[in-house]
C-alpha cells in the first residue's frame, strides 16, 4: 500500500477529522472542535523536475525539507511559512509569502493535488502540467481552505528559477517613492515610519538599484524586519507597532484581529461550497475563517 | 415581465442563427431570445426571465471561444455582455482596473498603453475577445509563460449568480479572505454565473524587452531547445514555436524575415531590467546554438520586434490561403516531451491525409496542431475528428492534459473521463452544483452528461457511463 493510500485510509468514511502539519498557525481559523481526529499527511519529496519546473512533494513535507531538496538546483517554490511549518499547512492557510510581487500568489503555485475528499475516497485536482483548464479550477479552491472541503496528501507545485541575488534595505523614506524609482521590488514594507524594501534578481540589475535607493536615503540590512505575528486586513492607518506590506493590503500586528467581514450572499455561496464537498461538516469542523456582515 | 426595450432583445430568426455559434466549427446549437443587458441589473433581470420562463441562460462574449462554450443548448435564453464595454476605473497606484465584461482585450492594451501598465493575458484572438471571456476561460496568450494566465491576473469578479444574486469574489489587493470563490469561478466557461465586473491587475511594463528569432533545419532541435532554455534557469516572457507551413504561410504577407527554408523558427522573448535581459540574450544565443540553431536574430528595434510578433499573430488569418477551414486542437504536454509528441502529431494528420501545422506557446508545452481542411471534401470531417483524437490521446499518453487554454465546452467533454476518474469528476460536479443547484447557467458544458446539445453530433457524442 503506498502512502496516499494510508492516508486515505487514516481519514475514513466518518468521523470528525483534520491534518495536523506543523501545528504553527491554528490561530488562523481556529482549532478544530475538540474530538477530532487527527491523521498525518504523507511526507517526502517524491520527484522534482527542473526542466519541467515542477516538484512532487507529500502535504506533510517540512517546508525546510523541501527547500534543501530545491537549493542545489537553483530552484524555488513560492511557499512561505514559519519555522516548522509543513507544505500542506501553507497551502491550507493560504497566506503568500512576502515576496509576491516577484514570486506570485501563493495559489499559483499548486498544479495538482491529490486529495482524500470527505467521502474517504481519493480524488485529484488539477493536472501534472504547467499550464492547464481541464475542467474546474479545483487547485484555486483548495489553497486557503483550511482543509475544509477535501484534506491534501500528496501535491505537485510549480517551481521558479531562484534569484542570484538578494537584500534588503531600509531608509525613513515614504514607500511610493520605492515603486517610482524600482521595477517590480520583491517586497516593500511599511511601518508608518521605515520603509523596508526586498530586491532581488541578477547581481547586476540589484546592484544598480542599490545604488538608486542609497540616493533616496536607503541603506543595506541584513535581512527582512522582524514581524509581528498576526494578520489583519489594512483599514488605512498602520498601527503603533504594525506593519504594511505595500500593494497586498495585508497588514502584520502584534495582536489578533477580528475575523474579517464578509458579504452575507459571499457567505451563503461559500456554506453552499462547503455542504456540497462535505454534507456531514466532518472536515476541520469549527474552524471559521471569517464573520458574516449583518 | 420587462427586463430589456425591444431594441436590445431579440427572438427573429437571424439573430438567433447566428448566436448558435462561436469561434468553433460546432454546427447544430439553438439559440432562444438573445438580450443584450448594459447593466448588472439587466444581467439580473435576463436570469430571472430565464427561470421564470423554464429556460436556461447561457453567458456570451465575443464568441470567439474554440471549444463551443457559448454554443446554446435547447435555446437558452443568450446572455451577451459586448454592450456591456465599458472601462470602469483605472487604479495606477494600487494598479487595479475595474472594467466591464465585453471591454475587448486589445482596447484595454490600448487604453492603458503609455502609461507603464498592461494586462498580462494577450490571447490570439485579443482583437475580438473580451475580458468577460477571458475570464470564463481562464485565457492564455503567449505572454503569460512567465506572467501566469487569466487567473493570476483576476483580483475580484461581480457576478450574477443562476439565482439572480449579485456577489462580489474576492478581493482588490491580497489573498482571499475564506473560500477563494474567484479562483474558482474563473475557467468556469459561464456555468458558475455571469460577470458583470472584474477588477484585473495590472503589470508594470518592463524597462527592457529583447526578442530573439532561432531558426532550425530540425523541429526536433527546435523543440529540445525549449526545454534547454527553461532548464538552464530562464523563463522568457514568451517562447513560441512555429513550424515550416507556418512560416511559408506567414512570410510573404509580413516580410518578418522568417527564413523560408527553416524546419522551424522559435520566438524568445527576455525582459525585465537590463543587466538580467542583456545576461539571458548571452544564454538563450548559446542554447540555441550548440542546440542546433543556424542563426540566432536580435530585434535591433521596435519596428523588427512588432514584425516579429505581427508573423506570429497573423498566423491563423495567414492560413485561410491554404485550406478554407481549419479545426485547431489545444492541449499541454511536458515540455521535455515536445519532441517525441510533435513527430507523433505529424504521423497521425499523415496517417488520415491532412495538412497540418503547428504554431504555439513552446514554453510551457501548450500545443495548438492546426488541421487544415475543406469542409466540402465529402468524408473530410470525420478524419479531422479522428486524427483530432488520436491527438488528444497521445497527449494525455505523455502526461499531458486536455486543454491549455481554449478550455473543455462541448469540445472536450467526451474526452475528460480519459483524464480525470469518476471521484475527480464527482469533485469538480460538486463545484458546479455549489454554484449553480437548479443547473441552469450554460448547461452541458465541460462536464460529461448523458444528454446532448441541440442539434449537436459529430463532436458531442459522449459514451455511455462517463457522465457525472
Amino acid at each position: 500500500m503506498n502512502a496516499l493510500d494510508t492516508f486515505r485510509d487514516a481519514v475514513g468514511e466518518s468521523g470528525a477529522v483534520c491534518v495536523r502539519g506543523g501545528g504553527t498557525r491554528w490561530a488562523v481559523g481556529g482549532l478544530p472542535r475538540p474530538g477530532t481526529r487527527e491523521v498525518v499527511a504523507p511526507s517526502g519529496v517524491k520527484r522534482h523536475d527542473p526542466a519541467e519546473m515542477i516538484v512532487s512533494v507529500g502535504a506533510g513535507t517540512p517546508l525546510g525539507d523541501l527547500r534543501e531538496v530545491l537549493r542545489p538546483t537553483g530552484q524555488e517554490t513560492t511557499l512561505d511559512g514559519p519555522d516548522g511549518c509543513t507544505v500542506g499547512g501553507v497551502l491550507a492557510v493560504g497566506h503568500s509569502s512576502l515576496r509576491r510581487a516577484r514570486v506570485g500568489a501563493l495559489t499559483d503555485a499548486l498544479l495538482e493535488a491529490n486529495c482524500v475528499g470527505a467521502n474517504g475516497r481519493a480524488f485529484t485536482a488539477g493536472g501534472p502540467t504547467v499550464k492547464n483548464v481541464t475542467g474546474y479550477d479545483l487547485c484555486r479552491l483548495l489553497v486557503g481552505s483550511l482543509g475544509m472541503l477535501a484534506l491534501m496528501g500528496e501535491v505537485l507545485l510549480r517551481t521558479r528559477p531562484a534569484p542570484e541575488h538578494a537584500l534588503w534595505l531600509e531608509g525613513e523614506v515614504e514607500p511610493d517613492e520605492v515603486a517610482a524609482a524600482c521595477y517590480r521590488p520583491s517586497c516593500v514594507l511599511w511601518d508608518g515610519t521605515t520603509t523596508s524594501v526586498c530586491l532581488e534578481g541578477y547581481q547586476v540589475d540589484v546592484v544598480e538599484e542599490v545604488s538608486i535607493l542609497r540616493r533616496l536615503g536607503f541603506r543595506e540590512v541584513g535581512g527582512s524586519p522582524v514581524l509581528p505575528p498576526f494578520r489583519a486586513r489594512w483599514a488605512g492607518n498602520v498601527p503603533e507597532g504594525a506593519v504594511l506590506e505595500i500593494g497586498t493590503g495585508v497588514l502584520h500586528q502584534p495582536l489578533p484581529a477580528d475575523l474579517p467581514l464578509v458579504d452575507p450572499a459571499v457567505a451563503r455561496l461559500a456554506g453552499r461550497v462547503k455542504v456540497s464537498f462535505d454534507p456531514t461538516g466532518r472536515l476541520n469542523p469549527g474552524r471559521d475563517p471569517y464573520r458574516e456582515a449583518a | 415581465m420587462e427586463v430589456l426595450g425591444p431594441d436590445r432583445v431579440t427572438d427573429g430568426s437571424a439573430a438567433r442563427r447566428l448566436y448558435s455559434r462561436d469561434g468553433s466549427i460546432i454546427e447544430g446549437g439553438r439559440a432562444g431570445p438573445v438580450c443584450f443587458p448594459e447593466t448588472t441589473g439587466e444581467v439580473v433581470g435576463c436570469v430571472q426571465a430565464a427561470r421564470v420562463h423554464g429556460r436556461a441562460f447561457v453567458p456570451r462574449g465575443a464568441g470567439t471561444g474554440l471549444t463551443g462554450g457559448s454554443v446554446p443548448c435547447d435555446d437558452p435564453v443568450m446572455i451577451v455582455t459586448t454592450r456591456m464595454n465599458q472601462i470602469l476605473e483605472v487604479d495606477r497606484g494600487r494598479r487595479v482596473a475595474w472594467v466591464e465584461p465585453g471591454v475587448v482585450n486589445l482596447d484595454l492594451a490600448h487604453h492603458l498603453a503609455g502609461s507603464g501598465l498592461h494586462f498580462a493575458p494577450d490571447p490570439s484572438s485579443q482583437q475580438a475577445c473580451t475580458i468577460g471571456g477571458n475570464v470564463a476561460n481562464n485565457s492564455g496568450g503567449p505572454h503569460c509563460l512567465a506572467y501566469g494566465v487569466t487567473s493570476a491576473h483576476v483580483a475580484a469578479v461581480e457576478v450574477v449568480l443562476s439565482d439572480g444574486t449579485v456577489v462580489v469574489l474576492g478581493e482588490e489587493q491580497g489573498d482571499s479572505v475564506g473560500l477563494d470563490l474567484r479562483g474558482a469561478f474563473v475557467g468556469g466557461e459561464g456555468t458558475l454565473g455571469v460577470a458583470t465586473k472584474i477588477a484585473v491587475r495590472l503589470t508594470q511594463d518592463p524597462p527592457k524587452v529583447a526578442t530573439l528569432l532561432l531558426d532550425f533545419v530540425e523541429v526536433a532541435d527546435a523543440a529540445t531547445t525549449v526545454s534547454a532554455i527553461i532548464a538552464a534557469g530562464v523563463l522568457p516572457a514568451a517562447l513560441e514555436l512555429m513550424d515550416r507551413r507556418v512560416v511559408e504561410a506567414v512570410e510573404p504577407f509580413v516580410h518578418a524575415g522568417y527564413p523560408l527554408d527553416a524546419a522551424a523558427v522559435l520566438i524568445v522573448e527576455l525582459d525585465g531590467l537590463p543587466g538580467g535581459v542583456d545576461h539571458e540574450v548571452g544564454l538563450v544565443t548559446r542554447i540555441g546554438s550548440q542546440g542546433g540553431a543556424r542563426t540566432v536574430r536580435l530585434a535591433a528595434d521596435d519596428a523588427e520586434r512588432d514584425r516579429i510578433w505581427k508573423g506570429r499573430k497573423s498566423a491563423f488569418g495567414a492560413i485561410a490561403n491554404i485550406r478554407p477551414d481549419y479545426y485547431l486542437h489545444d492541449t499541454v504536454i511536458p515540455r521535455t516531451k515536445l519532441a517525441g509528441v510533435l513527430d507523433e502529431v505529424y504521423a497521425i494528420a499523415e496517417r488520415h491525409d491532412l495538412l497540418v501545422m503547428n504554431v504555439f506557446h513552446a514554453g510551457d508545452g501548450n500545443l495548438h496542431p492546426l488541421l487544415l481542411f475543406d469542409s466540402r471534401e465529402p468524408g473530410v470531417m470525420e478524419r479531422v475528428l479522428a486524427a483530432g483524437e488520436e491527438i488528444v490521446r497521445a497527449s494525455l499518453a505523455a502526461g499531458g492534459v486536455l486543454s491549455g487554454e481554449h478550455g473543455i465546452g462541448l469540445e472536450k467533454r467526451r474526452f475528460m473521463s480519459l483524464q480525470f476518474s469518476p471521484e475527480d469528476l464527482a469533485a469538480q460536479d460538486a463545484l458546479r452544483r455549489a454554484f449553480d443547484p437548479d443547473g441552469i447557467a450554460n448547461p452541458l458544458k465541460v462536464l460529461p452528461t448523458g444528454a446532448s446539445c441541440g442539434d449537436v453530433n459529430a463532436l458531442d457524442i459522449v459514451p455511455d457511463g462517463v457522465w457525472v
